[in-house]
């Protein structure tokens, strides 16, 4: 099959790899129909995730067809068409009980490397660093999903694969930042970032009661899809002081809740801004918090900062005397989707939301490379991509899709 | 002693008189009255009275190390005038390998291979110096510095070698000449003491998650044989009898010849509070000093038999829970580096 493999910082190759087999009686093997790219995928493009491996197949967020089950797959049938959630999770430890699946105690086999660094290991996750398990990934034309009878939810064939595909990461991840803010009754929620997490979660907030939701970004195409979709108030924090419009927008007192959709790549101007990219390049500091910096500091007191993020390692200089002295609750996590995807789905049947919405580009799996840096430097407005495993290959037949691959090659 | 340990009066005298490393446990001087509670407790906790010194010397090589980079990354000049040494990229690099030594030396569990990098760096300077000091036109103060370096090194060597003799230390006793190996450790598994105990009791389940066991057969109701391989190639195999059992609480076991796994062990299934299932606890005690009885447990355990365990109780919870271990191998990849290989195969598993 094609798939989307890294080699390093700024390297990737679509190529052919063999095809996934079950290895374990609880998997599946999806046929994938459309497969996303994650902000979080870029962290590993540019080379700021540790535990990669040259070779490692790329993607958490795909949809598809089944077209084989383990034997003790029950929920699942060849042809049941599904959208995977990104953590893989047992159903069935302390965690998933719970429905905290991304904490699934179960599911990654490189645990103890985890440990090492975060104390306790999360959830294996598909496309991710072998700290987290090193599972293949879905930017490929079929991928193997482990658990299959917890985590992937069957999707019905009215509703197209954009509407449905992100079910898988972004949406229920904007969701769950959302929800953690605890929105009440005429609260002002304001969010950084408005790539795909950040838009999902500014609607949800909408979606969950937030009287105002304020968009904070430097490019306006981001900015105005914010306004458009969630009717936001929007900040470029290019042109204005954000600190001070935040207060002059609350009449002093900050948001209600602040959410960090930015993550570990933030970018900012100034002394602090250098101080970061200097140490993030001497890896003195993993992880570059602007976006947290500023989300704690302008939070009103005693409110909320969820932060999606991603983070992964060591962060520098973070006001954590704010969150003490202002009585802030930190919410973060990566995201629960296993717990979303059912709740999300009706809305999404509702009609309540169209995550259609984010989608800016539609390629095909071979443009991947091409696709990154454009996702990466947010060339042509790109918001978020979409590509196509089998755009040129009209038949199912692995042994035609080799050739083709071949022949592309 | 080792028997009280895991909480087991009947096999206290067992393992003295009959068990393994017998004169070790003597010549030791450990007596009987210890309560096994407080070992397990000082067991656990890593080097107590008996590694201070060695900790205070780790310690000030460290900030040595940390020291002499600073001032051959900030001013390579100087430091190269003082040794004899010209290049100041070297001097770069030269602090720079000092910097790394001293900051793992102070912040990594184990130290014993960050010292070990301060022994190779030292070699590596007393070959350069000696260098300077044959050929070079500064040879006095190049003298000096070999012979500096050259105490240095002493003080690595030494230093480096005690972390390693003890690394087992990990889960030693803090007393100083002291050789058994007392391990615990536990895993919190979501299903009732009686499941988790009957899956364990049937034997024959081992090696479905004990990763060195090639197979376990019982032969009677106590006796059972065990088969394991290690790395390399080794084989080992021994007979085990249960010493203690409680349906549903405990088993307790022992090796009965001298098999080259001399070894006494017990798991004990804990019901966790709050009705969060079981908490699975494995003890065991050996000597890996005690001639040729332990030696070969130590090699099927490697180097950090701790991490051995846990990695074998979390596989138990994972066959427990769902039914399989959670795997990549056999998935597709790209092309693998021969860093990428060696891991694959191995896996990233201990």
């Amino acid at each position: 099959m094609k798939a989307n493999v890294w080699y390093g910082r700024e390297e990737l190759r679509v190529e052919n790899v063999p095809d996934p087999k079950i290895l374990n009686p609880r998997d599946a093997i999806v046929r994938i129909t459309s497969t996303a790219i994650c902000g979080s995928d870029l962290h590993i493009y540019d080379g700021y995730i540790p535990g990669m491996l040259p070779g490692d197949i790329l993607g958490h967020e795909f949809m598809g067809e089944v077209v084989e089950v383990g034997s003790e797959v029950r929920n699942l049938k060849v042809g049941d068409r599904v959208v995977n959630p990104f953590p893989i999770a047992c159903g069935a430890c302390f965690f998933c009980q719970q429905k905290m699946h991304s904490l699934c105690e179960n599911s990654n086999p490189n645990a103890w490397l985890a440990e090492k660094l975060w104390g306790h290991s999360p959830a294996g996750l598909f496309g991710y660093s072998h700290l987290l398990g090193g599972y293949a990934g879905g930017q490929a034309q079929y991928a193997r999903i482990p658990f299959a009878d917890v985590g992937p939810i069957k999707v019905p064939q009215d509703l197209s694969d954009e509407q449905v595909l992100f079910l898988s990461d972004v949406f229920p991840t904007g969701y769950m930042a959302a929800e953690q803010c605890g929105i009440r009754a005429g609260d002002t929620v304001a969010v950084w970032g408005c790539g795909p997490v950040g838009l999902f979660a500014i609607k949800s907030a909408r979606l969950l009661g937030a009287e105002r939701v304020i968009a904070i970004d430097r490019f306006p195409a981001r900015l105005r899809k914010a306004s458009q979709w969630a009717d936001a108030e929007t900040l470029n924090y290019e042109q204005v002081n954000v600190a001070e419009a935040l207060e002059v927008m609350t009449g002093g007192r900050g948001p209600d809740a602040c959410i960090d959709a930015v993550g570990l790549e933030g970018h900012a101007h100034g002394a602090f801004g250098g101080y970061d990219r200097l140490k993030q390049a001497l890896m003195l500091e993993s992880d570059r918090p602007p976006a947290l910096r500023q989300a704690l500091t302008t939070c009103r007191n005693g409110g909320t900062v969820s932060i999606p993020g991603v983070y992964g390692g060591f962060l520098d200089k973070v006001p954590f005397g704010a969150v003490v002295n202002k009585a802030l609750t930190i919410r973060s996590g990566q995201t629960h989707v296993q717990r979303y995807m059912q709740p999300l789905l009706e809305l999404i049947e509702k009609g309540s939301i169209d995550p259609g919405f984010v989608v800016t580009h539609r390629l095909r799996l071979e443009d991947a490379p091409r696709a990154y840096r454009m996702f990466r430097d947010k060339q042509d407005s790109c918001i978020k991509v979409v590509l196509q495993p089998w755009a040129d290959v009209p038949t199912v037949d692995a042994d035609k899709v080799e050739e083709t691959g071949r022949i592309l090659h | 002693m080792a028997a009280l340990l895991i909480g087991r009066e009947l096999m206290a005298t067992d393992i003295t008189q009959q068990g393994l490393g017998r004169s070790r446990l003597h010549s030791s001087g450990i007596s009987g009255s210890e309560p096994g509670a407080q070992f397990a407790r000082r067991g656990l906790q890593r080097g107590s009275d008996g590694l201070q010194s060695a900790d205070s010397l780790e310690q000030g090589l460290g900030w040595f190390s940390i020291a002499l980079g600073t001032a051959a990354v900030a001013a390579p000049r100087l430091v190269g005038w003082l040794s004899g040494s010209r290049s100041p990229t070297i001097m770069r690099l030269v602090g720079m390998r000092e910097l790394s030594a001293g900051i793992g030396i102070l912040t990594q569990t184990d130290r014993a291979p960050w010292l070990w990098s301060r022994v190779i760096g030292d070699t590596f300077d007393l070959a350069a110096l000696s260098l300077a000091f044959t050929r070079g036109n500064r040879r006095g103060r190049a003298g000096v510095a070999l012979a500096a370096v050259a105490g240095v090194t002493a003080l690595d060597v030494i230093a480096a070698l005690r972390l390693t003799g003890s690394r087992a230390g990990q889960a030693t006793s803090g007393v100083a000449g002291r050789i058994d190996i007392y391990l615990e450790r536990s895993v919190a598994v979501s299903k009732s003491p009686e499941e988790c105990y009957r899956f364990w009791r049937r034997l024959e389940n081992l090696p479905r998650f004990m990763q060195s066991l090639e197979s376990v057969r019982q032969l009677d109701e106590q006796r059972s044989h065990w088969i394991a391989s290690g790395p390399l190639g080794t084989r080992l195999e021994w007979t085990s009898e249960i010493t203690a059992e409680r349906p549903g609480e405990e088993i307790a076991w022992r090796t009965l010849e001298d098999s080259g796994a001399a070894h006494a062990g017990s798991v004990r299934f804990e019901t966790a509070p709050g009705g969060r299932g079981t908490i699975v606890r494995v003890s065991l005690h050996y000597s890996p000093l005690g001639g040729t009885l332990g030696a070969g447990l130590v090699k099927l355990l490697g180097h950090d038999p701790q991490s051995r365990i846990r990695e074998d109780l979390r596989r138990f919870k994972q066959v427990m829970e769902t039914g399989e271990i959670a795997t990549t191998r056999g998935q597709p990849t790209g092309r693998r580096s021969l860093f990428g290989r060696v891991t694959q195969q191995w896996g990233l598993t201990v």
